[in-house]
């Protein structure tokens, strides 16, 4: 038998050598650099004046301009019509996509009589939609609502029957040998196993969302963000267009970070290159 | 025997198929209430065949014969199987209702009693094997089937897991059917040792004291001669 005894090293002379292939820690508020960077170009084109103000309006314009909007009660108003519409349609096609994702991936004939419109719904672009829409269902609410929620459903659809349809074999195999029954199934196998697609159909979702709010104020609007933006490209009022467009930035950056934050506390689990 | 009826194991005729390949032929066995069985047999001699059979995972493969089991029969797998979005504790006693104590206490049996919130990446490879044992035994099985469950495990794990195993076993006194490809586990654990070859039960020997020349019988229906033995 050989007696392996360990040799002391000084300490300040112990180094790894492995190549380290994970990324480091996370940044703090890491998903802002990028934005900020943007900024940062931005003000320094206009301070240079390599931007024209009549086609691009300098930053801080953009900013006095919001604060005159918000003063006149007008940003929040429009703010609110537009947060209202994506919640609501949010609200109605997240539920309804994993649904229908659920009965697509755990039968055959749902998936036979679901997947394939949903396909078609796909390929088909939202603005050639809209008018059928209208012709449907008017220029009010309920016809906004119903674009963003059938813009919502498909990529969690997608993505959450993509999940689900990745789920372990063998984990099934597992349920069966402890006799689930198929409720407690869904719960505890299929739902959590699927979450991971879900959350990442949710990060499309969120900012599918905001996009297809922009396709339904454009037309025939009297609120929201999208009117507010309609309404000064008449006027030719760059800066409202710009702080218009910043704000679908900022909320569509905002609510990704959302979703972000949710995926990593529910996929607390995993142990993965992000950490 | 009246009282052993819905806890013997019974096999009779069972003929199992893959396309054109005959992997179970006609193969007979029976497995009374507390024996310690173990099955070796040449990797792709279809151990896994049997024992899927056995545990009912088989609908989609060809064949027939008369399966009997008990009412409640427990897989151990050779990965340990854990859903990894569950802690510890929720693995143990997935699917049963309000089994919480139990749980608990078979996951002290297996040694991991505190680790109950842990999740399973956060256990090593014969810690996840323990709670994979502790979910079968919490279950109160009349047949335990194992396939080569501490095929991925160290050496030195083994062991602790054979004897974890024999003392587990010794307190819930269910039947054994275990799956190995290792000789010493089959003598160090089973009360019975079965070879299977071509399809059929081609050896058996029953241990006991004074066995001693089994190990190297067990390796000749193996095939292994000679210094390999
Ligand atoms: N799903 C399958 N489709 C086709 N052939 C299969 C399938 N599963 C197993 N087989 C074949 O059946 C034979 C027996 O397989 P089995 O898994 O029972 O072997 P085993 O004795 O468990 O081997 P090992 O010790 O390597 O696990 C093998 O030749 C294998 O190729
Ligand atoms: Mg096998």
């Amino acid at each position: 038998m050989t007696l392996v005894t360990a040799r002391p090293v000084a300490p300040a002379r112990v180094r790894s050598r492995r190549r380290r292939l994970r990324p480091r820690r996370p940044i703090r508020f890491g998903f802002l650099v990028g934005p900020a960077l943007l900024l940062a170009f931005w003000a320094g084109g206009s301070a240079s004046g390599l931007l024209d103000p009549r086609f691009l309006s300098p930053p801080w314009t953009v900013v006095t301009t919001a604060g005159e909007l918000v003063a006149s009660g007008r940003l929040q108003e429009h703010l609110l019509a537009s947060v209202q519409r994506v919640g609501l349609g949010l609200a109605i096609g997240v539920p309804l996509g994993t649904l229908l994702a659920l009965v697509s991936g755990l039968s055959r004939w749902g998936e036979a009589v679901i997947d394939g419109p949903i396909q078609i719904k796909r390929a088909i672009p939202a603005l050639a939609m809209m008018p059928l829409l209208i012709l449907w269902l008017g220029i009010g609410e309920v016809m906004k609502v119903t674009v963003i929620t059938l813009g919502v459903l498909v990529p969690i659809y997608i993505h959450t029957h993509n999940g689900l349809r990745g789920i372990d074999s063998r984990y099934v195999e597992l349920a069966e040998t402890v006799d689930l029954r198929r409720g407690t199934f869904v719960r505890k196998v299929i739902l959590p196993g699927a979450q991971p697609g879900f959350l990442l159909g949710m990060r499309f979702a969120v900012m599918t969302a905001w996009l297809y709010l922009v396709v339904a104020e454009l037309i025939n609007s009297t609120t929201g963000i999208g009117y507010m933006m309609d309404l000064a490209r008449t006027y030719g009022q760059t800066d409202v267009i710009l702080v218009g467009i910043v704000l679908y930035g900022l909320l569509g950056l905002f609510s990704d970070a959302a979703v972000r934050l949710v995926e990593r506390r529910a996929l607390s689990w995993r142990r993965t290159l992000a950490g | 025997m009246a009282t052993d009826v819905g806890r013997l194991t019974r096999v009779q005729g069972l003929t199992r198929r893959y396309g054109e390949r005959l992997i179970l032929d006609h193969l007979d066995l029976e497995i009374a209430p507390g024996e310690f069985v173990a099955l070796l047999g040449r990797s792709g001699s279809g151990k896994s065949t049997l024992l899927r059979a056995l545990a009912g995972l088989d609908d989609d493969v060809a064949g027939d014969g008369l399966v009997e089991v008990p009412a409640q029969v427990s897989v151990v797998f050779q990965d340990a199987r854990l859903l990894p979005w569950q802690r510890v504790l929720d693995n143990v006693v997935l699917g049963l209702d309000g089994g919480e104590r139990r749980g608990r206490e078979s996951l002290a049996e297996v040694g991991l009693g505190g680790r109950e919130r842990a999740w399973p990446s956060e256990l090593s490879g014969g810690e996840q094997q323990r709670v994979a044992l502790a979910r079968s035994l919490v279950r109160e099985p009349r047949l335990l089937l194992a396939d080569e469950p501490f095929g991925a495990l160290d050496a030195l794990t083994r062991i602790k897991m054979h004897g974890l195993l024999r003392r587990l076993v010794e307190r819930h006194r269910p039947a054994v059917l275990l799956v190995t490809h290792d000789v010493d586990e089959a003598i160090a654990l089973a009360d019975r040792v079965l070879v299977l070859d071509s399809g059929r039960i081609a050896a058996e020997r029953r241990l006991g004291p004074g066995s001693t020349d089994i190990r190297t019988d067990l390796l000749l229906a193996l095939g292994v001669t000679g210094e390999g033995a």
